[in-house]
């Protein structure tokens, strides 16, 4: 479905990080976490493509979804200059989302940099199942870390890592997370980031013997399923579409080259 | 209903309005049902299919370029059996006519691909890819050279009774000369342009952007070529020809019809907006009605036939 979202708050953040409100009752109403929106960016042709963007806030009963993004180039440039006021044309929800079914009551959510924006939906439905939540967020450095109230105000614990060790510990996700698995009880974990920190925790996720999710990137062109562009490769040898039958995947589903 | 005749022909298929899909940008119109009323689209040209299933090529394999996309898919498909068996009866379902977009990598199997679609009434017309940029061996490399196109058209026909359409690459000197080979082979229809072979490199990795290296440039992008090949073709040979590269609208859409396409087709235009075959189908009928015409065939060629040419009739759909 093709909506027309009306920019309610388009705020900077963080380091080249916005968090953008928007009005669209029928996303909103359909999506679920780990779901995502295909942006498109201007009624001309450059930028041309959509731009796949993950739901970080889902209200159904407001109408109201919001993006967390990372300024990177020509699209989410433009999606940074617009105002208030301004619609935004929106297609999704896309892709199939995260599950909540899991056996226990402990979920683990990691996320690196702005990987960490669809796992805030999540938090809120695994909360709303009586889940406990842990977030491991990495990111560069204290000022690409963002939305960290969101995790408090719900009472989620939260571990948070950084590279150059000016917030949290000093270094990767993968420690705190290794930790975790080796003291404490964990039933399922989920993960969004970039591809060496997904392979990493997925890796030690699966040492542990717990199952889990990871929420993976492609480069799109349609976000329909009709394209071919996101095919990824399965380690059962066929290919799955990204955007269509991810961008959630299990743990292990996935082949690394 | 409009009083205005949108029908045309490409050998002996009829299609109610001129406008269809670009292979590849459409799977096979299944996973579009949610933006397209697929009854209403003149007919769905599905993703290529080959003998065997192919995985495609390493990932990135999409990346943008001013107004246009460039991809290096790689002919993914589950191979024409798989076709057959599982996707082609639920698109006949909806009663449009398919054409199947057939590709071979070696000469032989495009030979094999009609005689197995053949037997599948649910099938319209064939649509030889000699042109596809994205894979080593056949693809673009016997869509470059007029003795193949005509070998690889004429295989085709022998082994069919439905309309034998020859998708064209624009990776070529002289578009006509590989038009006329088609034609000569016994083509009933061309299909121009398929996407043209670029490049781009990512700068902070310093390295080509897509896996395959090169891919083929689509959209806006190419639009100009794309037309100008169709007004040259379109007055060398006497077969209809599909028009398509960089279509995202139904302004672009009649451009192509008056460069002389009896058809169009929609590819990247897809992308942006799911519904853009169906606001083509509209806009070009009323465009028709707004400008006083009866049938589609008083503008198709008119921009080089001149204003007038159009009322005697279509020297290529003989209507
Ligand atoms: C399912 C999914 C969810 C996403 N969710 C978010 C999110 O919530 N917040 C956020 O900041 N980013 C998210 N991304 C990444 C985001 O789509 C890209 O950062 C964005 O497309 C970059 O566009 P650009 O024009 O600014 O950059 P450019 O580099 O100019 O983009 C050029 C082309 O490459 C594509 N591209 C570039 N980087 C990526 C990437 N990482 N993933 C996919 N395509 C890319 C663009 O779509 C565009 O077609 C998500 C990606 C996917 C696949
Ligand atoms: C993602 C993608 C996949 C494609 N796959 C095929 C294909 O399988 N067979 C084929 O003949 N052409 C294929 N094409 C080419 C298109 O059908 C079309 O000729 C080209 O994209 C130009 O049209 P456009 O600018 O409207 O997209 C593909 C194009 C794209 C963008
Ligand atoms: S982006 Fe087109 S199939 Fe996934």
């Amino acid at each position: 479905m093709v909506e027309q979202g009306k920019i309610l708050i388009n705020e900077h953040v963080g380091k080249d990080i916005w968090r953008m409100e928007l009005k669209a009752p029928w996303i909103a109403q359909k999506a679920r976490p780990g779901q995502f929106v295909n942006v498109r960016l201007t009624e001309h042709t450059d930028p041309l493509l959509r731009r796949p963007i993950s739901l970080h806030g889902i209200d159904a009963d407001n109408g109201i979804i919001c993006f967390l993004y990372l300024v990177v180039g020509k699209g989410t440039k433009i999606m940074s200059e617009l105002e208030n006021g301004d619609s935004l044309d929106l297609l999704g929800p896309l892709g199939n989302g995260f599950s909540t079914a899991f056996q226990g009551k402990r979920a683990v959510l990691i996320g690196g940099g702005i990987g960490s924006a669809p796992l805030y939906p999540l938090m809120e439905m695994l909360k709303a199942q009586k889940k406990s939540v842990t977030l491991i967020y990495g990111a560069k450095d204290q000022d690409s870390i963002v939305c960290l109230d969101l995790y408090k105000e719900n009472q989620a614990e939260v571990i948070i890592t950084t590279e150059d060790g000016s917030a949290g510990e000093k270094g990767f996700v993968t420690a705190p997370f290794e930790a975790l698995l080796r003291n404490e009880s964990v039933n399922y974990v989920y993960a969004c980031g970039p591809s060496a920190m997904l392979r990493a925790v997925e890796e030690l996720t699966l040492k542990y013997g717990v199952d889990g999710e990871i929420s993976t990137e492609a480069n799109m062109g349609c976000g329909l399923g009709v394209c071919l562009s996101c095919s990824t490769p399965g380690r059962d040898g066929k290919n799955r579409k990204v955007c269509t039958d991810g961008p959630v995947f299990k743990m292990g589903e996935l082949a690394y080259e | 209903m409009s009083k205005v005749k949108t029908a045309v022909k490409i050998g002996t298929l009829t299609v109610k309005n001129p406008v269809t899909t670009a292979s590849g940008t459409f799977g096979s119109g299944l996973e579009m049902r949610e933006y397209v009323d697929l009854r209403k689209l003149g007919a769905i040209t599905v993703k290529g299919t080959t003998l065997k299933s192919r995985a495609g090529n390493p990932l990135p394999r999409c990346t943008e370029t001013p107004s246009g996309t460039l991809n290096s898919i790689g002919l993914e498909n589950p191979g024409v059996d798989v076709f057959v068996a599982d996707i082609l009866p639920q698109v006949a379902a909806y009663e449009t006519p398919i054409i199947v977009n057939i590709a071979g990598s070696e000469i032989p199997e495009y030979g094999r691909l009609a005689e197995i679609l053949e037997n599948e009434d649910a099938v319209s017309a064939l649509e030889a890819n000699v042109s596809c940029p994205n894979v080593k061996s056949g693809g673009m490399a016997l869509g470059t050279d007029p003795d193949l196109v005509y070998q690889v058209t004429k295989l085709v026909k022998e082994n069919t009774s439905k309309p034998v359409i020859v998708k064209l690459s624009p990776n070529v000197t002289d578009i006509v000369s590989i038009a006329k080979a088609a034609e000569e082979g016994g083509a009933d229809g061309l299909n121009l342009i398929n996407s043209v072979l670029g490049l781009a490199i990512d700068i902070e990795h310093k390295r080509p952007a897509l896996g395959n290296i090169v891919g083929g440039l689509s959209g806006p992008a190419i639009k100009p070529i794309a037309l100008r090949m169709v007004y040259q073709t379109a007055q060398a040979v006497t077969i209809p020809i599909i028009g398509l590269g960089g279509i995202v609208s139904w302004q672009d859409a009649i451009e192509f019809l008056m460069a002389g396409a009896t058809a169009v087709g929609i590819g990247t235009g897809n992308f942006l907006d799911p519904a853009t075959t169906m606001k083509v189908v509209d806009g070009i009928e009323k465009y028709l009605e707004d400008h006083g015409f009866s049938d589609i065939h008083e503008i198709i060629g008119i921009a080089w036939k001149g204003q007038n040419a159009g009322k005697e009739g279509c020297h290529v759909c003989s209507e």
